[in-house]
């Protein structure tokens, strides 16, 4: 009879406790394994809310002030830049692409923002993925509208539905432009970015449905129907801001410093992955909870480990008074404790790596598309790891501390344990 | 009784006592001691030794056995002084010197009966060596007291007390080492079922030639031992033994 066979049996005989033990420490791993993962995810997924645009235009402002108007559509521009800043940007040699945004609109709620179908085409999000249309196509008609898959969600929307845009972002703002309906033509597929969040029309069409109005409102007793409009001249002579993509990279600072240092009229540029980092450093608190709560949950499943192999010790103070008199050494007993406890941990860490793969496979198509929330599956980083490396030794760890009770124990009421 | 022949092959120190304790003393730290002036327990003796109970007798088997060290004295066991032996060395010898039978809880329950005979095998290669063909020695002591073959495989914990015992004392002779001890092996069992104990440990005992130091508070067992001694005529104790343990 070997000591590992020994070991085995006594375990086999103790199967409840331990694979309840195994359990516990295989959840709460688990738990771990899976808020690191969110935690990584949410990052990730918000640093990846715009990808692919290198420089992000707009009137001269601080660089999370265009980032929060541009891209997430939060609070307004201050100013905006002239159609022939505009031009003159989009004429320069190291531009690749150029995609205006104009806003100062919404529908019931959501931004309006008024682009051009290069939108659809060059906006990236999560690395390098592009938009793709749940339904319909990309703008056409100037009365054309694409809206975003939360709007379309939200108010039910689909393709030929007809909708109304209001002046002004404030929600119910009172000034309809109802004498000129947009039509929808495409929905877009869910990104997880504010890309769902908006209601796109060509840049055209906000001059138009803008020709009969003055600062706020209407001018009084002028009517132009929408089939006149078509005929005008709808060159706009403001856009808000503007995302552009350079044909390299290496001209990013330079171009960046041409912007902000344009004569005519101040401008800012911004790089998209600087301001975002900025800008997760303010909302990142959130993160460091997280952390906090993954670290706490650690803690409690090391006590828990400790405070169970303990209360199996009492189970098995019978066995340790029997191998000592029989001649196990106190380390023979020792490592037998350690090695067990230390076996138990690898198993939960283990099984706790497999609930987590299970959970991930799951729920990855769920998260990704209700919460835009991408969990990428892959191998356990480093960190993951060592972790779980920790988890193993303080089950080791944790199982000296009855195998230091059961020697000077066993010392004290040897082999004439009565109970 | 007398010494039979030499039978067994181990004990090149046939003549020597088996145990021997000269002037030996321990004191827990609630007060509680014992004073041990001399005790001899012969090569192949069978000695009695009787006391109340709580009367420091599982504390004179722990010094015997080297669980407990003692603060001065000599406790030689085999010609080897066992206080003055350190670490795993004394569980080494231990494990080659003694079988020890319990009160009661003899057994690991979860283990087989014969699995149960072969662990102090685990522990001390003499006795390894000793034992030959480990399972068919084992098989062959259970036969010996008695523990019918269909019983074996059985996990020690659905056994009778009675065989349980039975089963404890075929693990304390396996392997042949030089002296059994037993802390109130029969005290768990009625009085037929006691004797009927004693019987089959002694017949081993002369095949495996080994000496028994039997503790016990029971007067009615005397007549099987080749002598009985008083734990009160060969030690000082003082205090209760509340420090020693495990109610």
């Amino acid at each position: 009879m070997s000591l590992f066979r020994l070991a085995l049996l006594s375990l086999w005989n103790r199967r409840l406790t331990a694979i309840l033990t195994i359990l516990g420490i295989a959840l709460s791993v688990t738990l771990f394994l899976s808020v690191e993962k969110l935690r990584n995810g949410a990052r990730e997924s918000f640093a990846n809310t715009i990808s692919g645009t290198d420089l992000i235009v707009g009137a001269r402002a601080g660089d999370v002030q265009l980032l929060l108007y541009s891209v997430f559509r939060i609070g307004d521009a201050t100013n905006n830049i002239t159609w022939e800043s505009y031009q003159e940007i989009a004429e320069r040699d190291e531009v690749d692409w150029i995609v205006p945004i104009s806003l100062g609109d919404s529908h019931r709620g959501y931004r309006v923002v008024g682009t051009t179908s290069g939108f659809f085409d060059h906006y990236r999000y999560r690395r390098d993925t592009s938009l793709r249309f749940e339904a319909g196509t990309t703008l056409d008609d100037l009365f054309d509208t694409v809206v975003g898959a939360d709007v379309a969600a939200a108010l039910g929307y689909s393709v030929g539905d007809s909708i109304i845009v209001s002046h002004g972002t404030g929600r119910g703002s009172g000034s309809e432009h109802d004498d000129k309906p947009f039509r929808v033509t495409g929905i877009l597929a869910k990104t997880g970015t504010p890309v769902d969040r908006a209601v796109y029309v060509g840049l055209e069409a906000i001059e138009a449905i803008h020709v009969d109005w003055q600062g706020g409102g209407r001018v009084e007793g002028l009517r132009i129907p929408a089939e006149r409009v078509r005929n005008m001249n709808l060159t706009p002579k403001t856009v808000t801001a503007a995302l552009v993509g350079l044909k390299s990279r290496i001209t990013t600072f330079r171009f960046q410093r041409f912007v902000n240092e344009y004569e005519a009229e101040p401008m800012t540029a911004i790089l998209p992955g600087v301001a975002l980092s900025n800008l997760w450093s303010l909302v990142g608190v959130a993160e460091r909870a997280l952390s906090a709560v993954s670290l706490m949950v650690i803690v409690t499943a090391l006590l828990g480990v400790v405070t169970t192999l303990l209360a199996s010790l009492e189970e098995r103070r019978r066995e340790m008074a029997i191998l000592r008199a029989n001649g196990a050494s106190p380390r023979t007993i020792s490592v037998l404790l350690a090695a067990e406890s230390g076996l138990i941990a690898l198993a939960g860490a283990i099984l706790g790596l497999a609930f987590l793969y299970v959970l991930l496979f799951t729920l990855q198509p769920v998260l990704d598309s209700r919460f835009g929330l991408y969990l990428k599956i892959d191998a356990p980083d480093l960190r993951d790891c060592a972790i779980l490396g920790i988890i193993i030794l303080a089950g080791i760890a944790a199982g000296l501390i009855p195998a230091w009770r059961a020697y000077r124990r066993s010392l004290a009421d040897g082999m004439s344990i009565r109970s | 009784m007398q010494v039979k022949s030499v039978q067994t092959k181990r004990f090149s120190r046939l003549n020597d006592p088996s145990l021997s304790i000269r002037d030996a003393a321990f004191s827990w730290q609630g007060g509680f001691g014992i004073e041990i002036a001399a005790f001899d327990l012969k090569a192949r003796e069978r000695v009695l030794l009787l006391g109340p109970s709580g009367g420091g007798k599982s504390t004179f088997l722990n010094l015997v056995a080297g669980i407990t060290t003692p603060s001065r004295g000599r406790i030689d066991v085999l010609g080897t002084d066992i206080a003055r032996l350190r670490g795993s060395r004394v569980d080494r010898f231990r494990a080659d010197s003694f079988g020890i039978i319990f009160q009661m809880f003899n057994l690991m329950p979860w283990l087989s009966a014969i699995d149960n005979v072969l662990v102090p095998l685990r522990f001390s290669k003499p006795r390894r060596k000793q034992a030959g063909e480990a399972r068919a020695e084992a098989a062959r002591l259970l036969g010996a007291l008695g523990i019918g073959m269909d019983l074996f495989g059985q996990p020690a914990g659905t056994l009778s007390v009675g065989q349980q015992q039975r089963v404890a004392a075929a693990r304390a002779l396996i392997g042949g080492p030089g002296i059994i001890l037993a802390d109130e092996p029969t005290s768990a069992l009625d009085g037929r079922n006691a004797r009927a104990f004693l019987d089959l440990l002694m017949a081993e005992l002369e095949t495996a030639g080994a000496a028994l130091l039997m503790v016990s508070h029971d007067e009615t067992l005397t007549d099987a031992f080749d002598r009985v001694v008083r734990l009160d005529d060969i030690a000082h104790v003082s205090g209760r033994p509340g420090g020693s343990a495990a109610a």
